[in-house]
């Protein structure tokens, strides 16, 4: 007896001890939001806004009583952990969530829908930039997550190439293109192009095989299937878009004879040696270092690499937006980040109150004074242009796009990630010679095939 | 040449343990006390294959024959992910890079490793020169890959800066689509040939001096020895470590994860690389798990013929 009740108080003891794993490791799951115990774990990969996010945190635990613990890994390593932890049901409770990757995640099941919520709280979605809070829905119409940021690009120029060139910022910022001849784009790219023997891309007797300076980089990270920093700002300004519509394509246009067009001219760039190849943007790790080693003359780039190119002293620099294109606007892409709630979350309760507090002036304000990145709610754009300003940093280049209304949006479609695999090897090959305009007909054939 | 010393070693213990001076009662206990003991020997490595390596594979198997994803539980939807495999274009793409990459890994080792575990055999023993050649097998895989992108960065990287100084053209050595496996092939091949010279040195030792100096008086030149004693001798464990490095080879993953990422356009993408696509991007598990079935056969299939092929089991020294 005195046996068999040991056991019992041992087992009972051991259940309790396991049962209390999960509290200990959620807070007071059951607990309504406010409560002192409730705890969640919220995650992100930018370390440069960590700071401005763990001062929302703090400002948000002493209003709530909610302890927000933050995590921050690598771009590659956050998702690879996100997605295990789906898996083994350990994801965070809330986490910055990314377009390429939220249409599978819905897929799957992993995130908490908050329509009910926005409604029941009153949340006012005009606050944010145009079309942002739109962006994270499904088919059906129900949203998993409130707008934090968006990123345009624009051009980082070397303001001593420029001024040697004899290229002012007011000529840099009112260039044009057009996939014929170029127009005062490509005249500029090609006088900012040096060759080994100091002979301009604009000069006579430029040796294009021996180029010390080229006049535009090309980024290999932005060779896929969205060409955000590569070839999408053409695109985009060349009448051409990705799909029917956005969010949730399903029927694609990289057959399309207007971005074939526009990258046999991007292509030419190259051919001329304006703009280094295909081979050579995939063998750096980031154009950055060229750009700063006084190889690169102007990179495009996003507004998230503000404080890389803008925040050092080696080379002067300064922004200027994409060129206007042939249809008489100039484009860029318009991406933005959400936070998400994971579905399994033990504490539903608390991780939105923490997304709507992510989501509210009070936090994106706090962001906004911080200048890495542009918030998503339009007063507390207005007060991160004025923080950059400060700062010393004319970001215009970027935020005219928002301005004058001539942003894209990402593209969102199911099996975005085949999509992206399948047009990024099209669109490598069209640029590096090896395809034709065939081979993106082909691969969007392949990829509308995926929604048949 | 007489049958193999090896095949004729007597086996021990069983005969003996059970031999006819014993009584019946002592024979029927001493097996069951023998398999208790055993059991503890055996238990703890039984039971890490068992959950490490028997039940995922189990379980692999059966994933590959359903529509698994991330989460929850997948329907049984019998060959369907091997008919996709067999008609998937970027399927056999990865296969053939795999292959280039395995073929060229493994020739360029081989041949450099056998050299330098010869020459640390024959002209030194230092402990210091065996240590060098193996460190740069204790650098982490991804740190190399890095460290190695970072070098051959065309614009930054310091082998481009001096291939540009002595008046060559710069190299896309990542960036282009003929030169990038080789790249990836031959970082791999600096990184492990150190340790697999070991390998080879470590067989070397087993082979007796008295055949170089029956060689040396016969008048044999170093490359006679080289081809007549050595070769031959070492086929055992040339056997073991082939076996070893191209399993290994053809796990190739991390160098094209943290460097290519399957690019430019299909040219690395490498069948692990691709099962890794398919798992954790876009979460289909199932067909994930029938390519890694098919590499699993490949591989069995493999070992097994370079196996019967190097006769392992077998020495030239009776």
């Amino acid at each position: 007896m005195t046996h068999r009740s040991r056991t019992r108080r041992l087992a009972l003891s051991g259940l309790a001890g396991i049962a209390a794993i999960p509290l200990v490791l959620t807070g007071c799951s059951a607990q309504p939001t406010g409560d002192e115990a409730a705890s969640i774990t919220y995650w992100l990969w930018d370390s440069n806004q960590q700071p401005a996010y763990q001062q929302c945190a703090d400002d948000f635990e002493e209003q709530s009583g909610v302890h927000v613990t933050i995590e921050q890994y690598g771009w590659a390593d956050y998702w690879q952990g996100l997605t295990t932890g789906f898996a083994s049901a350990t994801a965070p409770d809330v986490f910055a969530d990314h377009l390429s990757y939220f249409p599978e995640f819905v897929s799957q099941g992993q995130l908490l829908g908050i329509s009910d919520r926005i409604e029941a709280d009153g949340i006012d979605l005009d606050i944010y930039q145009d079309g942002l809070a739109d962006l994270w829905h499904d088919q059906d119409g129900e949203r998993y997550g409130l707008p934090k940021d968006f990123d345009t690009v624009a051009l980082f120029y070397n303001e001593q190439m420029a001024a040697d060139a004899g290229l002012t910022s007011e000529q840099l910022a009112n260039l044009e293109w057009n996939p014929t001849e170029g127009g005062s784009f490509e005249q500029a790219i090609a006088a900012l192009t040096v060759d080994v023997n100091g002979v301009r891309g604009s000069e006579p007797g430029f040796d294009k095989n021996n180029v010390a300076v080229y006049g535009l980089a090309l980024s290999g990270n932005g060779l896929n299937a969205s060409g955000q920093q590569t070839w999408a700002p053409y695109a985009l300004g060349n009448d051409w878009y990705y799909g029917d519509t956005t969010p949730w394509t399903t029927e694609f246009a990289f057959g399309d004879a207007k971005l074939a067009e526009t990258l046999e001219w991007y292509r030419s760039l190259q051919e001329k040696g304006y703009m280094p190849t295909v081979d050579i943007a995939l063998s750096e790790q980031d154009p950055l270092n060229g750009y700063l080693a006084g190889r690169y003359a102007t990179v495009t780039d996003g507004s998230w690499m503000n404080g890389s190119y803008l925040g050092q002293d080696d080379v002067p620099t300064k922004v200027a937006p994409t060129p206007v294109g042939p249809s008489g606007s100039r484009a860029s892409l318009f991406n933005g980040l959400s936070d998400g709630i994971w579905s399994g979350t033990k504490n539903p309760d608390a991780a939105w109150e923490w997304v709507k507090y992510l989501g509210s002036t009070d936090c994106q304000d706090v962001i906004a004074e911080s200048a890495v990145v542009f918030p998503a709610i339009k007063s507390s754009t207005e007060k991160a242009n004025e923080a950059f300003a400060e700062k010393g940093w004319d970001v215009s280049g970027f935020t005219v796009q928002v301005d004058e209304g001539t942003t894209a949006l990402l593209p969102i479609a199911d099996h975005w990630s085949e999509v992206n695999d399948t047009v990024t090897a099209a669109i490598q090959s069209f640029l590096n010679g090896t395809g034709d305009p065939a081979t993106l007909s082909d691969a969007n054939d392949q990829v509308n095939a995926l929604f048949e | 040449m007489s049958a193999p010393a090896m095949t004729r070693r007597p086996v021990p213990t069983r005969s003996t343990a059970t031999g006819p001076s014993r009584t019946t009662s002592p024979r029927g206990k001493r097996p069951r006390n023998d398999f208790r003991v055993a059991l503890v020997f055996i238990g703890p490595a039984a039971l890490g294959f068992i959950v490490f390596f028997l039940v995922p594979t189990l379980r692999g198997i059966w994933f590959s024959f359903t529509d698994q994803n991330l989460i929850g539980a997948g329907e049984f939807i019998g060959l369907e992910n091997y008919t996709r495999m067999f008609a998937d274009p970027l399927f056999w793409n990865s296969l053939l890079v795999t292959l280039e990459y395995v073929f060229i890994n493994i020739a360029v080792q081989t041949v450099l490793a056998v050299g330098i575990a010869v020459l640390m055999h024959r002209l030194t023993q230092s402990v210091v020169i065996r240590g060098i050649v193996l460190l740069p097998y204790l650098v982490a895989n991804v740190v190399v890959a890095l460290v190695w992108f970072w070098m051959f960065d065309y614009s930054t990287g310091v082998v481009n800066v001096i291939i540009d100084t002595i008046g060559l053209d710069r190299m896309a050595f990542f960036g282009n689509e003929a030169t990038a496996i080789p790249t990836i092939a031959l970082i791999n091949v600096w990184r492990h040939v150190g340790y697999t010279a070991l390998l080879i040195f470590a067989g070397l030792q087993t082979i007796p001096k008295e055949l170089y100096e029956a060689g040396a008086i016969d008048g044999a030149s170093e490359a006679r020895m080289f081809r007549s004693i050595t070769l031959p001798l070492l086929r055992p464990v040339m056997a073991l470590v082939l076996v070893i490095t191209v399993v290994g080879s053809f796990q190739i993953f991390d160098t094209v994860a943290v460097t290519t990422e399957g690019g430019p356009v299909d040219a690395t993408r490498v069948i692990y690389y691709y099962i890794y696509q398919q798992a954790f991007q876009r979460f289909d598990l199932g067909y994930a798990s029938a390519l890694s079935v098919f590499l699993l056969v490949v591989l069995a299939v493999v070992a097994f013929i370079q196996l019967r092929l190097l006769r392992s089991n077998r020495s030239d020294l009776a």
